[in-house]
This record gives structure tokens, C-alpha cells and sequence, in this order.
């Protein structure tokens, strides 16, 4: 129980940081990622509060896909920040 | 603003400058005045990149779950929330509720006392204009208050009203003292903001609503920029009236909120007259996307709070350090200890270089000098003047917005590019010269012709 819920949990990071690198605005890719990077390094030892937690991580990940797909409909230009990312990678 | 002739006859006969000199500063008095006019509104173009957004106290992004919240009532649950007969209306309806109850909980309230207005400014017209005065016709309010409060205040002058305008304390703070001397009996409302828009300082809300409680006097407090940044509890504040406005809390725009106090009952005229909406108060459909979308935001604040709170400060203590250790004669405008972190104002002393010429030079960064409603005007802000900065350090100052959405490489990306900017517009300024040659601008006479 304890093992799978940990791939479990894993899988669902994985999921999240993978969705919310899709997110085309700047603020908002960014705010995910470190949120949900934050959000998973807390420790929580009560199960009913993990239970909560996963349920909203669950919720969060279809927020982010639609999310998604909603700002690439209305895709704008890019932010200065950006392009000094990309030139440095 | 001088005109270049004058300048070069004042700085030549005055301080023994050479005529290079001079005509270097006709020079960049022009580059000031062109600048000046430079800053008109355009559009981006298709391949222009956009700029950093570091301008949070004007606006906020909206939080993508606050949008996801909002989107089915825009699409499919359309129905009136105040049709009684089917289930669009009922639908809407239990969301208009469950938002009143996100918005309530935030502030420590009682959902039956929050109405949902068009925004803080109407809120506060509710609270100022139309509060039901009898026969108490004193009011106190600040001279650092929100442009609506005081014009609020101004109306009524007129009307009959007496109104005092407290002075604030060079940190930026009222003094306790000076209200309890200034409430009279015949005072009815205190109207203090939380926290201030411009220079980020915080009232001591509790001390002032216990003090008005105990003389009965009805408190009101704008708390569009304190809501969910801060914690708030209304009960233990004391606070009889307060406004809440949507998109300062990454909320959409075109809703807040107001609180209006059943336990003692505070009494207000209504507005907007009608079919009996939100208690008689507000009478109109409550538009359900935008409360739900409201009430989404609050919940959100109240769960993130301690983690926006200790992000932003982090933020905005890099922002500061690395901006002061690069650039000497900064001023921090506000109390250091209590204000909320995210709200920054920087005074740079640039000596007759105003700051319009370092927000055009900082076309890559979307910042301001001032709050929203008095961006038209080219005079300082009346906040930096109540708290009593000097002329040429009001003229240059310019405003630091640090939100929920802002990055290290953000403020990194301001402050290189801020400090670029402010060494290359000193290095061509002749009145910072004389100012690194120990002469001391305050003593120079200036003469008209």
C-alpha cells in the first residue's frame, strides 16, 4: 500500500510538472511549476490529510490541461524574460 | 520645468561651470522634455516582446483556478441567481451563496454580511458617501487615502459635512494620539485604509478599531490591497465597514465586495434602488461568473497566503538590497517594519531627472510612479507629499509591484536593467555632478526672468 502510493504520488508529480510546462503565458508557467514543486517538498504524515492533498493534486492536473489549451487559443506575445531564457539555454 | 537659456545663464553665473557644460545641460533638458512627451500609449507590435509585469498594486493576473471557476457560469450555468422557478436560477443561486461564504471566510465574517458591489470604489461610496449620518456630521479620514475616499469626502464638504483630514507621520503611519484628540462627539465615521497603495505601509487597524469602538464611532477601512495578503479578522479588528475589491486579489475585474457589520448594526442608504437584491442594499443581478469568480480568488488567497507572503518578501528584500548596494542615494518611502513587503517605492534622488525619463528608459519593465486613478497627472503623488518628501524626491520616485506570479528572474531582469538606466541618466545629468562635486542643490538660488 505504502509503495504504490508513493509511485503513486510520483506519477502524479511527474504528470503535473509535465502539464504545466505546456502553459504558453510566462507568469502562469512559472507560478505552476514552482508551486507544485513546493507543494510536493512539504511533509505531510497524516493519510487523510495526504488523501485531501492528492484528490486536490488530481483536480489541479485537469486544471492545468484545460488551462492549456485555453491559452493557446489565445496565444500572445512572448515576455522579455523569455527570450533572455532561450538565449542562454 | 526650466527652459535651457535660463539654466545655462543660472549654472554659469552661479557656480562657475564651463560652457561645454552648459550646453550639455541645455541638452538634456530637451532630452527630458522630448522624453516627456515620448511617453503616449501605442501598441505592441506582433513581434515585439512584451514587458515585465512589476506593477501589481494597479492590477493583478488572473489566477488560471480563479478563470476555471468562472468559465462554466459564463458558458452553460447562465440562469439568473435570483429566479426563483427553475434550475438555471437555482443553480446560480447555490454558487452566489458558496461565493459569499469564500469571500466571508477570508475576512472573519458572517456571510449575510457581505454584499456584493461593482468594485472597492463603489463599496466605499456605500461607506462614505451614503452612510447614514443623522445628526453626526463629523468625519475623519487620512491624507494618504484612495483618490475615491477623498473625492467621497470632498462631495460631502460641500454638502455640509465637516471632514478632517488627518496628517500621517513621515514613516507614513498615523498617530494614534492625534485621532483619539481629533474624534468628537459629534464624529460619525473613521475611514483609514489598511494598507496603502503607493508606499505599502500598514495601518494599525486593531488599536484604531478598538479606540473607535470604545467611543462609538463607526469604523470603515479599504482593504482592496490588504485582502488576502495579509491576514484579516473583522471581529477582532473592531472593523464596522470594510471594502474588498476583485482584482487586486487575482480576481476578475468589475466585482468586489462590501462588509457591512450586523452586530452593532450599521446603518447604510442604498445606491442602486430597485428589486430588493443583496439585503435592499444593492439592488441589480448579481452578475454570478464575476462572484464566483470573486469567491474562487478568496479561497485561494486563504490557502495561499503564508506562501505568497513569505515568496513576495523574499522577492522584494532581493529587490531592494541588490537596487541600494548599486546605487547610493536610494530611499526606501514607508515605514521599514510595518507594510507589506510587496509594495515597494523607491525614491533614486536623481536631481531634477523626473520619473518619467527612467520609466521611459525602463520601456522593458511595465512599472509606474503612482497609483492608477492619478497616472494622468503629472504632479507627484499626494501620498509622498503627506508624508512629507521633498519636492525633488517626490518627483523621482517610482513604484514596485511584487505579486503571487513574480519570479527571481523578474526582479533580477528590473534591477539590472533599473540600474543601467539610472547611472546612465546620472552620468548625463549636470546637476548630479554638482551634486558629487559637494554642492548642495538646496542652496542654489534659482531667479526667473
Amino acid at each position: 500500500m505504502a509503495a504504490s502510493s508513493r509511485e503513486h504520488v510520483l506519477s502524479l508529480y511527474r504528470l503535473l510538472l509535465k502539464e504545466s510546462k505546456k502553459l504558453p503565458s510566462y507568469n502562469y508557467r512559472t507560478y505552476a511549476l514552482r508551486r507544485v514543486q513546493d507543494a510536493f517538498r512539504e511533509t505531510v504524515e497524516d493519510p487523510k490529510v495526504v488523501e485531501e492533498l492528492l484528490n486536490r493534486a488530481r483536480d489541479s492536473l485537469a486544471l492545468i490541461q484545460r488551462q492549456v489549451c485555453i491559452g493557446k487559443m489565445f496565444a500572445i506575445q512572448k515576455t522579455v524574460v523569455e527570450q533572455e531564457e532561450k538565449k542562454s539555454d | 520645468m526650466m527652459n535651457g537659456t535660463l539654466s545655462r545663464k543660472l549654472l554659469g553665473s552661479m557656480c562657475g561651470i564651463s560652457s561645454r557644460r552648459l550646453s550639455f545641460a541645455q541638452s538634456a533638458v530637451n532630452a527630458v522634455q522630448k522624453q516627456k512627451e515620448l511617453i503616449k500609449s501605442r501598441e505592441l507590435e506582433k513581434d515585439e516582446l512584451r514587458p515585465l509585469y512589476m506593477d501589481f498594486q494597479a492590477t493583478t493576473p488572473m489566477d488560471p483556478r480563479v478563470l476555471d471557476a468562472m468559465l462554466p457560469y459564463q458558458v452553460n450555468y447562465y440562469g439568473n441567481p435570483h429566479s426563483r422557478t427553475h434550475a438555471y436560477g437555482w443553480e446560480s443561486e447555490t454558487a452566489m451563496e458558496k461565493a459569499r461564504k469564500q469571500v466571508a471566510d477570508l475576512i472573519g465574517a458572517d456571510p449575510r454580511e457581505t454584499v456584493f458591489t461593482s468594485g472597492a470604489t463603489e463599496s466605499q461610496q456605500y461607506c462614505v458617501a451614503r452612510f447614514y449620518k443623522a445628526k453626526k456630521t463629523h468625519i475623519i479620514t487620512t491624507q494618504t487615502e484612495h483618490k475615491c475616499v477623498l473625492d467621497s469626502c470632498r462631495i460631502l464638504e460641500a454638502e455640509g459635512f465637516e471632514v478632517t483630514y488627518l496628517p500621517v507621520k513621515n514613516n507614513g503611519l498615523i498617530d494614534l494620539k492625534q485621532l483619539q484628540e481629533t474624534i468628537r462627539p459629534d464624529t460619525s465615521l473613521v475611514s483609514i485604509m489598511t494598507v496603502n497603495n503607493e508606499i505599502g505601509v500598514k495601518q494599525p487597524i486593531k488599536e484604531i478599531g478598538h479606540l473607535c469602538r470604545s467611543k462609538n464611532v463607526f469604523f470603515h477601512t479599504d482593504a482592496a490591497q490588504a485582502v488576502g495578503k495579509i491576514p484579516i479578522n473583522v471581529n477582532d479588528w473592531k472593523v464596522d465597514l470594510m471594502s474588498i475589491s476583485g482584482h487586486k486579489i487575482s480576481g476578475p475585474k468589475g466585482v468586489g465586495a462590501l462588509y457591512v457589520r450586523r452586530r452593532p448594526r450599521v446603518r447604510i442608504e442604498p445606491l442602486q434602488n430597485g428589486g430588493g437584491q443583496e439585503r435592499g442594499l444593492r439592488s441589480g443581478t448579481v452578475p454570478t461568473p464575476l462572484v464566483v469568480g470573486l469567491g474562487a480568488a478568496c479561497e485561494i488567497a486563504q490557502q495561499e497566503l503564508e506562501y505568497d507572503h513569505k515568496c513576495v518578501t523574499v522577492l522584494a528584500n532581493r529587490l531592494v538590497q541588490k537596487i541600494v548596494s548599486e546605487i547610493p542615494d536610494v530611499v526606501k518611502n514607508g515605514d521599514p517594519d510595518q507594510r507589506y513587503p510587496g509594495k515597494i517605492r523607491l525614491s533614486n534622488c536623481l536631481f531634477f531627472l523626473k520619473w518619467e525619463s527612467l520609466l521611459m528608459a525602463l520601456k522593458d519593465v511595465a512599472l509606474s510612479s503612482g497609483s492608477a486613478c492619478t497616472s494622468a497627472s503629472l504632479e507627484p503623488s499626494y501620498v509622498l507629499r503627506a508624508i512629507g518628501a521633498d519636492e525633488d524626491l517626490a518627483h523621482s520616485s517610482i513604484r514596485f509591484g511584487i505579486g503571487r506570479f513574480t519570479t527571481e528572474e523578474d526582479v533580477d531582469y528590473t534591477v539590472e536593467k533599473c540600474i543601467q538606466q539610472v547611472k546612465r541618466l546620472r552620468e548625463m545629468s549636470p546637476l548630479w555632478e554638482m551634486v558629487q562635486e559637494g554642492i548642495d542643490l538646496k542652496s542654489i538660488k534659482w531667479t526667473q526672468h
